[in-house]
């Protein structure tokens, strides 16, 4: 692997051993992909946030003593906890001093503290075309396919050595030749109130992650009109069921406005099509409960937008949450505050609905709260809820989980691509 | 001696284990106790099993990002690996290994065999995996 006199420097120890220890890491893993030098990245999204076992936060805190600040701006994603309401999330008070002291370490590295998993939605958003490293599976997704930017899918700690250096190996999907496509998946038989069910996006991104898996793929047949939080759905699904980094949207993306543009060319060699039967399929396998008791909802599955709120607000409106049910949702201190200055806040808090900001609902301290069963509108959260809970899971529309924290039942309306 | 089979080096270094294999992917996060080192995907055909000090032979690695926290969880806790074989190593797997190497100063040698050898690894047999000098002989 090529490297600078700089670089060489670096690895010398003349920067430091933060810097030291960092570019060694960088290099290793640019050696074993094949990577021939490093290439400037021009901002970071930090995976390794939420504190889980105490290596992450060995490493993290190890790093800030020695000094390592970040080389380019870096963004934080959510910390496990939500770091200002932890006593209204029933944190362990014993427990809290690690989720603070991780905090603690990056904000002594100079990172910017959104602790969220939707940074391409505030804070510091990258560009068509920009050269980025970032963690959190769902945001690497949406940076590749929805924005253009391009990223690999960074481990956690690879991730901190790429904010402290500002570089990472040239190699994967930060070349354009990499973000051909291999296969193109078309929907077939879908129609119109299927596509105006917001529902849909995540299901069918779990049905395209599965049969992309870790390749590039190409969807036609997404209506333009679809929202960027039905992309973030449909990228947070994919990405969450098969290895999905990269998604051509076609017409969507911006280096994939056609399937010609896709496939940089070529003609696609793998065609595979998707059916609504597909979609009610893999709805199937979200609903796990044994009966149609439910007393957690919890939404923000990435983060909460204002745009969401604002939907929530109105399905809720008039109406109040069952006294046996907990109503949660999840979102970054940013959009917090706008909802509570235009006091969207206030009116869901008096409807029964707890907002919680910086962290993740599948890292709730299980045993401050006895939950029996989950319900969200997130296929990410439904996919992970049973391994990182242990609780069974309903996957439904926003509307259907309403309707169910209203009357602590399960509620689920007919899905347009059911029985199809 | 046993059968020597030529391995491609990922990541450096030597260690003798016994065999623990799957012909499925597997995803370090919510698929092993970083406690424990057990597997405990459900899902999973090594349900149970402990990784710790085993030659983990699997084709692929799948899943979540924070895999590599866990793999280096499992290496400060001593129940990491003792080697990985796989067919194909991705970045986020690999990451566990080489962070280990420079933070703790402890090797996760991981090699990667053709999908035709990778069959011959057998749940039990005891194994030597060198991947500095690429080759894993397999005991009888």
């Amino acid at each position: 692997m090529y490297l600078t006199d700089e670089e060489k420097r670096i690895l010398d120890g003349d920067k430091g051993e933060a810097a030291r220890l960092a570019l060694s890491i960088l290099v290793d893993l640019g050696k074993l992909y094949g990577a021939e030098t490093l290439m400037p990245v021009s901002q970071v999204h930090i995976d390794a946030t939420l504190y889980m076992v105490d290596a992450g936060l060995q490493f993290a805190e190890k790093m800030a003593s020695l000094g390592a600040k970040a080389a380019v701006p870096t963004s934080l994603n959510p910390s496990a906890i939500d770091l200002i309401r932890w006593k209204e999330l029933r944190v362990p008070p014993e427990e809290l001093i690690k989720h603070q002291r991780l905090a603690s370490a990056y904000l002594t590295m100079q990172a910017t503290p959104t602790w969220t998993c939707a940074p391409y939605q505030q804070g510091i958003v990258p560009r068509f075309g920009e050269q980025i490293a970032w963690g959190e599976s769902n945001a690497i997704a949406f940076a590749n396919s929805v924005i253009g930017a391009r990223t690999n899918r960074y481990a956690d700690l690879m991730d901190i050595c790429a904010a402290i250096i500002g570089k990472v190996p040239k190699f994967g999907l930060h070349l354009k030749r990499n973000r051909k496509a291999k296969l193109l998946i078309e929907l077939k038989g879908f129609t119109t109130p299927m596509f105006e069910n917001e529902a849909l996006y995540p299901l069918l991104g779990c049905v395209v992650g599965e049969i992309a898996s870790d390749q590039v793929a190409a969807v036609s047949g997404i209506p333009s009109a679809v929202t960027f939080d039905n992309l973030k759905g449909f990228l947070a699904g994919a990405a969450s069921s098969g290895a999905v980094a990269l998604c051509h949207l076609v017409g969507i993306t911006p280096e994939a406005q056609d399937v010609e543009m896709c496939f940089q060319g070529d003609r696609p060699k793998r065609v595979l099509q998707i059916t609504p039967k597909m979609v009610a399929d893999h709805e199937q396998r979200l609903q796990s409960a044994k009966d149609d008791n439910i007393d957690w909802i919890t939404v923000g599955c990435p983060h909460y937008s204002p745009a969401e709120f604002t939907q929530l607000l109105r399905l809720v409106e008039g109406k109040r949450v069952h006294q046996s049910v907990a109503f949660w949702v999840f979102t970054s201190r940013t959009v917090y505050a706008w909802i509570k200055e235009n006091s969207i806040l206030k009116q869901l808090t008096d409807a029964g609905i707890s907002v919680f900001t910086d962290g993740c609902p599948l890292q709730y301290p299980r045993k401050s709260w006895n939950f029996s069963a989950a319900m969200t509108d997130s296929a990410k959260f439904a996919n992970y809820c049973y391994s990182q809970t242990g609780l069974p899971v309903i996957f439904g529309s926003l509307e259907d989980c309403v309707e169910s924290a209203v009357t602590g039942k399960i509620q689920r309306r007919k899905s347009p691509w059911a029985g199809n | 001696m046993g059968r020597k089979l030529k391995a491609r080096c990922v990541v450096r270094g030597v260690a003798r284990g016994i065999v623990l294999a799957s012909p499925h992917p597997i995803s370090f996060w919510g698929g092993v106790d970083p406690k424990t080192g057990r597997v405990i995907d459900p899902h999973h055909d090594l349900f149970g099993q402990s990784v710790s000090s085993r030659v983990l032979a699997f084709p692929f690695g799948k899943g979540s990002s924070t895999g590599s926290l866990i793999m280096l969880e499992l290496v400060r806790a001593n129940k990491a690996p003792a080697a990985i074989v796989n067919v194909r190593t991705e970045p986020i797997l690999a990451t566990g290994p080489v962070v280990s190497k420079h933070f703790y100063e402890k090797e996760i040698p991981i090699v990667t065999l053709d999908e035709e050898s990778f069959t011959l690894l057998e749940t039990g047999k005891p194994a030597t995996v060198n991947a500095t000098e690429g080759y894993i002989i397999l005991e009888d």
